[in-house]
């Protein structure tokens, strides 16, 4: 019977993620049960702070220089077509800070430090360092993994502020200098059409919603690890993917709500 | 032996998801004492220690420490429990993102007061101990196997537990570590007034510094004794177990559901 055999797969399956979502929220609680210690002894969040930012901060400025590169020919282009080239600088800008500031700042941050701390996670399980301390009567919840996501959430939203810097300056270094584009024009339009609440704030909001769901899905992924190398490898892989797909579903949820006001 | 031990392990039976492990032990860890755990590779000693400290909870019986049943503890019990026990895990478990020297200092940070200087102080004497003092700087990848162990070895005994479990402290060690680290394990006992139960394979050496000693085979209690008793007796389990001989009760082969020949696909 390959219909009940699907069906009873179908069935299955759908436990089994239900039950690692009760799983995953349970650990998420954790962890902000827990986030005591990340505050009282800040540093111990600070130093996550810098392995993080450290680790993200190059990829983050060279893609964000590249990306304001692109929007920069792309949109001289286009709005070429329309005669109006000036506001160039009002176009980059608002990309970047609405969206690719925040998006793409958050998908690198998933395949570069998210990735690293499942598997760092997850080694620290496999070799019992996590049990270890579970044995010291410290609780490795408070001790190693909420610093680490206070971490991420405290990266994030400065990393993708430093994203939407650098592409600005891109556009600007493709527009203004290379292309010709009026320099005035360049910035007193996007100091007239970029506001602070709404488009500013807003995408500040998006990178750190970005950063929670990160950060908690990487640590998530490297704690709930098979204790092998198979096991952290696998989990590594998921961050990415999933990240990147929480990623994009929170972006539309949230342009929705912000914009559009839904 | 009237008074209480500090350790009492009774009946206890342990299952991982179907197969039995553990059926039926029962231990007593007398205070002050030093205990051996001995047994086949995958008899289950690991799991016992696990049990102890209460990372698993028996299918059936108990494990009463200091007369307080483990498994019945609520966290905040467990985690005054553990705080007398030092544990050194069979791989070691250094943490590998800190020094040696923050190693052997981490439980003093997290779970005491004392002033950084004290510190030192401390982790100079537990070094020294296990004959690494100048080795604070060194991260735990540029250790070698046996002195990642001895670091492990310093780390667990760092708070002075009343309780400390050793998962096989002798492997990875040359034959002057292996007496030294037996004699400060002996010694540190006697000054802590602490009880310590060691696992381990090294039969020549726990006969010199332990004063009972347990064979676990087939999830039972095979044999226990004094290290006299152990030497003087003449049960085939111990006798193949002190002499290192194939043949014998204790099995060198996992119980496989099938017979080596059927998996060979030859004919009997
Ligand atoms: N997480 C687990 N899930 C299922 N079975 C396990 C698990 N951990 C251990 N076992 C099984 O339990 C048995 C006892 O394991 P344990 O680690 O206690 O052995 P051990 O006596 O410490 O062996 P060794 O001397 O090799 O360290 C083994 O047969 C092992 O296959
Ligand atoms: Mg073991």
């Amino acid at each position: 019977m390959p219909v009940a055999r699907t069906i009873r797969n179908l069935g299955h399956r759908t436990v089994e993620a239900v039950w690692r979502i009760g799983y995953a929220s349970r650990f998420f609680a954790m962890i902000l049960l827990h986030s005591g210690t990340s505050f009282r002894r800040f540093q111990l969040t600070i130093k996550e702070v810098y392995f993080t930012g450290v680790m993200s901060l190059v990829i983050i400025l060279v893609a964000g220089l590249f990306v304001g590169v692109v929007l920069g020919l792309q949109g001289y282009e286009t709005l070429k077509s329309y005669g109006s080239e000036s506001s160039l600088g009002e176009l980059v800008a608002l990309s970047l800070v609405r969206e690719l500031g925040p998006v793409l700042g958050a998908l690198l941050f998933a395949s570069r430090a998210g990735s690293a701390m499942t598997a760092e996670i997850g080694l620290m399980k496999a070799t019992e360092q996590l049990a270890a301390m579970e044995m010291m009567s410290i609780n490795p919840i408070s001790r190693v993994i909420a610093p680490r996501f206070w971490s991420g959430v405290i990266s994030m939203p400065i990393l993708a502020a430093m994203f939407s810097v650098v592409g600005v300056f891109g556009g600007y270094l493709v527009g203004v200098v290379y292309i010709g584009v009026d320099n005035g024009s360049f910035w007193s339009q996007m100091q007239a059409s970029v506001d602070f609440q709404h488009d500013v704030v807003n995408g500040v909001i998006k990178s750190f919603v970005f950063g929670i769901a990160v950060t908690a899905i990487s640590l998530f992924e490297g704690y709930d690890a098979p204790p092998t190398a198979e096991g952290v490898s696998h989990a590594t892989t998921r961050t990415v993917v999933e990240s990147s797909l929480v990623i994009l579903m929170l972006d539309v949820v949230l342009t929705a709500v912000m914009f559009r006001g839904v | 032996m009237s008074a209480q031990p500090l350790v009492e392990i009774r009946d206890v039976n342990f299952t991982y998801d179907t197969r039995a492990i553990l059926k039926g032990i029962n231990m007593d860890f007398h205070r002050g004492k030093v205990i051996a755990i001995m047994g086949g590779s995958g008899c289950g000693k690991t799991t016992l220690f696990r049990l102890i400290g209460g990372a698993l909870k028996p299918s059936r019986g108990e494990v009463r420490i200091n007369g307080q049943v483990i498994h019945e503890l609520d966290e905040k019990g467990l985690y005054a429990m553990r705080r007398k026990m030092g544990v050194l895990f069979q791989f070691g478990a250094l943490f590998t993102d800190l020094s040696v020297y923050d190693n052997v200092a981490f439980q003093m940070r997290e779970l005491t007061d004392l002033p950084e200087s004290m510190i030192r102080d401390l982790v100079t004497m537990k070094l020294h101990a296990v004959g690494l003092r100048g080795t604070e700087n060194l991260m735990p990848n540029q250790l070698s196997g046996g002195m990642a162990r001895r670091v492990a070895l310093a780390r667990t005994i760092a708070l002075d537990p009343m309780l400390i479990l050793y998962d096989e402290p002798f492997t990875g060690l040359d034959p002057i570590s292996l007496t030294m680290i037996g004699d400060s394990i002996r010694r540190l006992n006697n000054a802590l007034g602490a009880t310590s139960v060691l696992v381990t394979h090294d039969v020549q050496e726990s006969l010199k510094i332990v004063d009972y000693i347990y064979f676990i085979a087939d999830g039972v209690i095979a044999a226990e004794g004094t290290p006299e008793e152990i030497m003087a007796t003449d049960k085939p389990f111990v006798h193949q177990f002190v002499h290192g001989l194939g043949d014998g009760p204790v099995p060198f082969h996992f119980p496989a559901s099938s017979s080596y020949a059927e998996d060979l696909g030859v004919r009997a």
